[in-house]
């Protein structure tokens, strides 16, 4: 598939602003948090605006951006529609988690249920994305299992990548508010390697047999195109990365993106002090390039159904 | 192609017949990819295949298009056809599988041929003082007129031939058909000996010979029409052997493509399969007489300055007599046709053209009138070369060896870059047009039909339909057909009014329909005013029909033969005897070998005794023997692609978005052997040239074969393209690579073409294929083409269709004024 | 609404594509884009139409395969369109009801102004039947013609589909493939049909007939009919040439 920025970006960076909603609201139940204007600020200005930056981008790849709105309608049968509506929802129950934190300086009472509605709205809008693409069936290896919990996963540890980072300006984060953020990241990346081993020994769903019907004759290949030229399908699905340099990305991405923050933050919480928020910049930075290739990989190493009519085999 | 059916059963392949669909058991279709005959082909295809009746046999080096539905692909090496049908012939005779009934009735199989070798009548046939040609009658066992139908005729033997008419010679007589028994029933032409050649092996000639012979005899079909023969003898029903054949230029772009073509009527001949119920059918106006009667003009006498020639200046040459040559035997038109060189080029010899007026061979020209042939390009062998002679200038004068070319085209191709006046034509859709049944048949089998094209659009740019201006022309010279005798113009109403009006002779205009003052009378009849408006009423398209008794055997059927000499199609009702046995050959073999007033100039006696047999003969394609196998061992073809045609498809935007750039296709294990694999670039070299490729790995294609769609590559610029377009820059032209000449042969260049009607041989080019990776694809020059005048340069978008969507609609909006 | 209509029992406009007898000429292809670059979803616009990539929407688009080697294989030509899909994934991802089944006759349609142009649908066919216009920023789709199939204003016998109506082979055939007794189902019935990648799940309406075997009346005679040899060597007087002597009349 080929990999659309607008989509990648999307995907990553509202995922890290519901992830920190997320953690925020863990934060409120917990009860931990001294909330206060400034970090308040800080953070709900970061969630919220990472949120709104990623949906924005979102409609610049559409044809009518315009009509937008109308995506919302679909909600019975589309996964793209319910991931609309559930990011529209979680503003409400957001903002007034944010009025409660930053005005009231509260997190407790109805501030909290707003919370707590905040966040799970949040994780149902990332599980809405992930089903997206979990539920296409023209892209096999999409419908794996681990789709929609490695997105979440990502959501949870790139938004406490950000909480460490973020708190670490204003005073050093304790340990125990780090691990769990170790421990997320570590999980993400579990899943990723979970996700790429099922997809490299995935058995074929379909071939160019199947695609046409002519197996019964023998080998199926493709003698000519329709056309001499490209099209808008094999622009779209057609894109195909090679191996090495995939197996190249997803090298670095495990290093950068998972060995590098592990390191950092589980410095950040060993040295309680004046590196903690260094490290926590690094492991922070770290998460995000981590998961910019993994999404990239999602999608240039997606092949897609429809190619076995232009010369794919089997995907 | 034609000629050799013309010359042979008096109709042809082509689109000059079809077979039976609708009754055919078995379809042989040798070397054809797309035809004249497109649509009705498919059709045919389609009907034949669904009905589920029949098997289709497609012989073809290439397994694409038609061949990809056939029931059996035979992927025979180029060239070869003759010796598999041969082969073929020889296992039909070899089992007796023979429809004598057929031949004797038909065809001159049992006429009897002088044989006294050494004199100037052998190999003739032996006639009688009425000249009327000999058989030996069984029942009287005497020698008697071959036409009579109360004679039991021996079919081999020899018999004492009455003297010759003129007393040269007496000798032997024996029938036309035991010439080709000795012939075919030689070791040569068996299927193990034709095997290594052909590549197909022995087994599956023999069954396909087996296969031909169960179709033609034991599922022999009738239809209870009753009609009645050329003697008037009634029958009650017609009898089919359902065995049909077709044949193109797979066969007649072969130097060896007339006598192939030959041996294939031959084959047809043997199983009794020449327009009867599931065989091969012709179509009106064929049959004609095999050959028609009118010789071409052109002789020295016939043309002079300011006169209109002595005839037309197509025709039918039967004896050297015919040639239009000079006393030294050299020709006489500037394209050599109906000289030595191609004794009976009955379509003239266009391709050669360039090269003689460049050369000033036989004589130089002043100006080069050209209409609708992209001759700097696609139509020309040797592309290359042929550019430069369109360029070429006298050292001395400074003058362009072609000195003036005027050139009629609709479109910006190749060749209007090298005109010095540019007609701009209209397209098909802006002007009148006439399909005419005295050029070529556009109906089946069953009536003849013409039709009209009538202008749909109204031309946007200052551009005349060719034919005005043609008309025009002949007015302002004064040339009689186009003028009255107060030098006025006789047809003031262009174009439109010579369609209805013109008359060949008296009663016959190009078109058949609604002639006569009543307008009801068809074929023969006054011209009549008003017949465009009949077409326009009935869908521009006259059609007839035959009567069910008139459907067959229109060779020899006399309600048939009737009526096609009272529709003017033929001179006399007379049968039309098949020539099985080919006279004019031997006139000419004849000649070769010193016999006759005229006869060829040294240098053309031994192509013209090899190549010029009554009996077909095969030889190697000509570029095998001047080229070394070893060192381009490889044939190399091109097919028509169904959705372009020729190099004019390339202008349309989505005909190209098919076809924007053409591969070279190779088979998979030739390609495993050349350490070649699929995408990569080459270097296809020729004796006479090398382009660059891009090779496409394919399973069905002959081992010995390379091929690619025709006419894709372009010029740059050329049809209004931009100058990155693939066309020009990653498709290539095979024509660079295929000579026009071929190398000296005592001195001399013959032609590339079939030594006997001068048909290009534009498939005997070998070729070898060479990897290269830092190979310049594309068309290689630097410079584009420039824009002729009033060509505006080429959207950057179209939204054609948007113009009819609702006023307001928003997409009426978008994309900017780009449609 | 894009979950899917009810649909069992009710008509399912389809095509059926004989691959024995297509020849791959384009015709098809050609003609649906000229009918429908003016109907439903007019434009079908074409992107640098002279120039270095031409890009265009086309409906239908003729692919060619090989299957098998050598002599054994087959070249088959194989059009290839939207198969109007009973389950189709196209519909149920559209986020704004633009992709759409209709209820009476199954065919499924993109409303040109309700698509927000998000390539959802083109990501779920598994088939690549779904055409984007970029300069209209809507997908697009075969439509199958309704507007000939249904088209008061034509005379009944063109009421088909512009690529059925065009085919010079008749490769091609229209009708209700939801009724088992209508022609298009008994020609799948008789030439054993098939679904493309049924593994899919979209249940596609439109089936395709599989290249046949050579006639077996003639298959049969492939194997016995090597002709018996009546003839042997010993020139052209042989008596084996006897079958040559027999009274002939014209
Ligand atoms: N779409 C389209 N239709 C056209 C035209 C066009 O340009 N485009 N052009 C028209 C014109 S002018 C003409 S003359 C006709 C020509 O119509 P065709 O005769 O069909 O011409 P080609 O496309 O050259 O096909 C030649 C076929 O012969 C095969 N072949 C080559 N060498 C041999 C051989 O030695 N033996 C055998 N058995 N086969 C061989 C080739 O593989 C190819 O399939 O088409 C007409 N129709
Ligand atoms: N390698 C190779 N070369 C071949 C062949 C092959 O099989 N292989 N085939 C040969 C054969 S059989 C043929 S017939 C020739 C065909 O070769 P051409 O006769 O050159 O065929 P086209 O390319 O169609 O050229 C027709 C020209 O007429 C122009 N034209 C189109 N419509 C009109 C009109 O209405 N009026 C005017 N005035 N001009 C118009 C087109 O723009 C084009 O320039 O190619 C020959 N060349
Ligand atoms: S191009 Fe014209 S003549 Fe040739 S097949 Fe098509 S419609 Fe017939
Ligand atoms: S083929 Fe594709 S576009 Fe057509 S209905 Fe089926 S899923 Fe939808
Ligand atoms: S592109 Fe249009 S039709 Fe397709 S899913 Fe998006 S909105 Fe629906
Ligand atoms: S049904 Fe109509 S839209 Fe669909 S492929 Fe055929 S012609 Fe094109
Ligand atoms: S028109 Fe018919 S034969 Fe031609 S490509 Fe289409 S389906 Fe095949
Ligand atoms: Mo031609």
């Amino acid at each position: 598939m080929h990999p659309a920025y607008s989509v990648i970006f999307f995907t990553t960076a509202s995922g890290a602003g519901y992830g920190l909603l997320i953690w925020l609201a863990l934060l409120a139940a917990a009860g931990n948090v001294v909330p206060n204007p400034v970090s308040g600020i800080a953070l709900f200005v970061l969630a919220l605006g990472l949120i709104t930056a990623g949906l924005l981008s979102s409609t610049f790849h559409l044809g009518h951006p315009e009509r937008a709105w109308r995506a919302m309608s679909q909600w019975r049968s589309s996964w793209l529609s319910r991931e609309g509506v559930a990011a529209v929802i979680t503003y409400g129950p957001a903002l007034l988690f944010a009025l409660g934190w930053i005005v009231f300086e509260s997190t407790g009472g109805i501030w909290l249920y707003a919370g707590l509605a905040a966040g799970v709205m949040a994780l149902v809008t990332v599980a809405c994305t992930g089903m997206i693409y979990a539920s296409l069936r023209a892209i096999p290896r999409w419908t794996d299992a681990t789709v929609v919990p490695v997105y979440l996963a990502f959501a949870l540890a790139t938004g406490g990548a950000l909480l460490v980072a973020i708190y670490s300006v204003f005073t050093p984060v304790p340990p125990h508010g780090i691990w769990p953020v170790v421990v997320v990241i570590i999980v993400a990346w579990a899943l990723k390697l979970l996700y790429w081993r099922r997809i490299d020994n995935a058995a074929p769903v379909a071939t160019a047999e199947s695609a046409t019907g002519l197996g019964h004759i023998g080998k199926v290949r493709l003698f000519e195109a329709p056309h001499t030229g490209e099209n808008y399908i094999m622009r779209e699905m057609g894109y195909r990365v090679a191996r090495k340099h995939a197996v190249r990305l997803r090298r670095i991405a495990l290093l950068v993106g998972g060995a590098v923050p592990v390191i950092a933050f589980a410095a950040a919480a060993l040295f309680i002090g004046p590196i903690t928020l260094v490290a926590a910049l690094i492991g922070l930075i770290g998460v995000s390039i981590g998961v910019l290739t993994e999404r990239w990989l999602f999608f240039a190493e997606a092949e897609h159904a429809s190619m076995l009519y232009y010369g794919a085999s089997d995907v | 192609m034609a000629a050799a059916g013309i010359y042979t059963i008096g109709g042809s392949f082509w689109e000059f017949g079809e077979p039976d669909w609708e009754n055919t058991r078995y379809f042989m279709m040798f070397g054809v990819a797309e035809d004249h005959d497109s649509n009705p082909i498919k059709m045919g295809l389609g009907k034949l295949k669904t009905k589920g009746q029949a098997k289709f046999v497609s012989v073809n080096p290439v397994r694409t298009g038609y061949s990809a539905i056939a029931d059996e692909w035979v992927g025979i090496r180029p060239g070869s056809d003759g010796l598999f049908v041969m082969a073929l012939i020889h296992e039909l005779l070899r089992s007796g599988k023979v429809d004598l009934e057929f031949l004797v009735r038909y065809t001159n199989a049992h006429w009897l041929v002088r044989h006294a070798p050494g004199t100037a009548e052998h190999g003739l046939f032996v006639r009688g003082d009425d000249d009327q040609p000999l058989a030996f009658d069984r029942k009287s066992g005497e020698v008697v007129d071959a036409s009579r139908t109360d004679i039991d005729p021996a079919m081999r033997g020899r018999f004492t031939a009455p003297v010759s008419a003129d007393n040269s010679s007496g000798g032997d007589a024996v029938p036309a058909f035991e010439l080709l028994l000795e012939r075919y029933l030689d070791s040569r032409y068996s299927p193990d000996t034709v095997a290594p050649q052909t590549g197909i092996d022995a087994e599956t000639i023999r069954r396909i010979a087996g296969e031909l012979a169960h179709a033609a005899f034991e599922q022999e079909i009738t239809l209870d029409i009753p009609w009645t023969d050329w003697a008037g003898r009634k029958h009650d029903k017609m009898v089919g052997r359902p065995v049909s054949m077709h044949a193109m230029r797979g066969i007649s772009a072969h130097s060896n493509g007339f006598q192939t073509c030959r041996a294939i009527h031959i084959l047809q001949m043997l199983l009794g399969s020449i327009d009867c119920p599931g065989g091969f059918r012709y179509k009106p106006p064929f049959p004609r007489p095999a050959p028609p009667g009118p010789k071409p003009a052109g002789k020295a006498d016939q043309v002079s300055p300011g006169k209109p020639m002595a005839g037309p200046p197509l025709g039918f040459v039967t004896a050297p007599e015919d040639l239009l040559v000079d006393d030294d035997g050299k020709a006489l038109r500037i394209d050599k046709a109906y000289s030595w060189d191609a004794p009976i080029a009955a379509h003239g010899m266009m391709h050669t053209v360039i090269r003689n007026a460049w050369a000033g061979d036989p004589y130089p020209i002043d100006v080069l009138f050209m209409f609708m042939a992209n001759m700097s390009w696609n139509s020309s062998m040797n592309t290359t070369e042929t550019i430069d002679m369109l360029t070429d200038t006298d050292p001395e004068t400074g003058e362009y060896k072609i000195p003036k070319i005027i050139y009629s085209d609709a479109f910006q191709s190749e060749m209007v870059a090298y005109a010095d006046l540019i007609l701009p034509d209209t397209t098909y859709l802006e002007r009148w047009d006439c399909i005419s049944l005295l050029d070529r048949p556009i109906c089946d089998a069953d009536g003849p039909a013409d039709a009209i094209r009538q202008p749909v659009v109204t031309p946007d740019r200052d551009v005349r339909p060719f034919q005005e201006v043609l008309i025009e022309l002949g007015v302002r010279l004064g040339l009689p057909a186009f003028t009255k005798d107060d030098g006025t113009a006789k047809f003031p109403g262009g174009y439109p009014d010579y369609l209805a009006n013109h008359e060949r002779t008296p009663g016959i205009g190009p078109l058949a329909g609604w002639r006569g003052e009543n307008q009801d009378s068809h074929g023969r009849g006054a011209a009549n005013p008003n017949q465009l408006e009949r077409y326009v009423e009935n869908g521009c398209f006259w059609k007839d029909e035959f009567t069910p008794g008139q459907r067959y055997y229109k060779h020899a059927n006399r309600d048939y033969l009737n009526h096609a000499a009272e529709m003017g199609w033929i001179g006399s009702a007379d049968q039309i005897v098949l020539q099985l046995y080919s006279e004019p050959m031997q006139r000419f073999k004849l000649a070769a070998q010193g016999f006759g007033a005229v006869q060829p100039p040294e240098h053309y006696r031994d192509r013209i005794a090899e190549t010029f047999d009554p009996l077909p003969v095969w030889y190697a394609p000509f570029e095998d023997s001047y080229t070394d196998p070893n060192a381009y061992p490889i044939h190399a073809l091109t097919q028509r692609p169904m959705a372009i045609y020729h190099s004019w498809g390339s202008q349309n935007t989505w005909l190209r978005q098919i076809h924007g750039w053409n591969k070279l296709y190779m088979n998979r294990k030739t390609a495993e052997g050349h350490g070649l694999t699929d995408g990569d670039k080459v270097r296809v070299e020729s004796p006479y040239g090398s382009i660059g490729a891009v090779i496409s790995l394919m399973e069905g294609c002959n081992t010995d074969t390379v091929w690619t769609w025709n006419a894709i590559g372009k010029k740059k610029g050329a049809w209004n393209l931009s100058k990155d377009a693939p066309e020009s820059n990653k498709g290539f032209l095979l024509n660079h690579l295929i000579t026009d000449l071929l190398p000296p042969k005592d001195g001399y260049r013959f032609a590339n073409t079939d030594p006997i009607t001068g048909q290009a041989a534009w498939f005997d080019l070998r070729v070898r294929v060479i990897k290269d990776d830092s190979v310049e694809l594309g068309d290689g020059s630097k410079s584009a083409m420039p824009r002729a005048p009033g060509v505006e340069p080429a959207k950057k978008r179209s939204r054609y269709g948007a113009q009819f969507l609702p006023e307001g609609d928003w997409r009426r909006k978008r994309g900017g004024d780009s449609s | 609404m894009t979950s899917l209509p009810q649909q069992t029992g009710k008509p399912q406009l389809g095509l059926v594509i004989d691959l024995d007898i297509c020849v791959g000429c384009h015709a098809c292809a050609v003609n649906c884009k000229e009918w429908n670059t003016g109907g439903h979803s007019a434009p079908l616009t074409d992107e640098d139409p002279y120039g270095a990539d031409p890009l265009g929407v086309w409906f239908n688009r003729i692919h060619t395969y090989e299957a098998g080697q050598g002599v054994e294989g087959r070249t088959v030509h194989f059009p290839r369109s939207c198969l109007h899909c009973e389950e189709p994934a196209c519909v149920t991802v559209c986020p704004t009801g633009a992709s759409y089944k209709r209820e009476a006759d199954g065919i499924v349609l993109v409303n040109a102004d309700t698509c927000i142009g998000c390539k959802l649908c083109s990501w779920a066919c598994p088939y690549g039947a779904r055409e984007y216009d970029y300069t209209d920023g809507v997908m697009k789709k075969c439509t199958l013609c309704i507007d000939r199939i249904e088209n008061q204003n034509i005379p009944e016998e063109q009421r088909v589909p512009a690529c059925v109506s065009t085919c010079p082979a008749s490769a091609r055939h229209f009708g209700d493939l939801g009724d088992p007794n209508s022609e298009v189902s008994q020609l799948v019935a008789a030439r054993d049909g098939y679904d493309l990648m049924p593994e899919m799940g979209m249940k596609p309406v439109n089936k395709y007939l599989p290249p046949r075997p050579e006639p077996a009346s003639l298959a049969s005679v492939s194997e016995t009919a090597a002709p018996s040899p009546a003839t042997e060597p010993g020139g052209t007087g042989s008596r084996f040439l006897d079958w040559v002597d027999r009274t002939l009349s014209r």
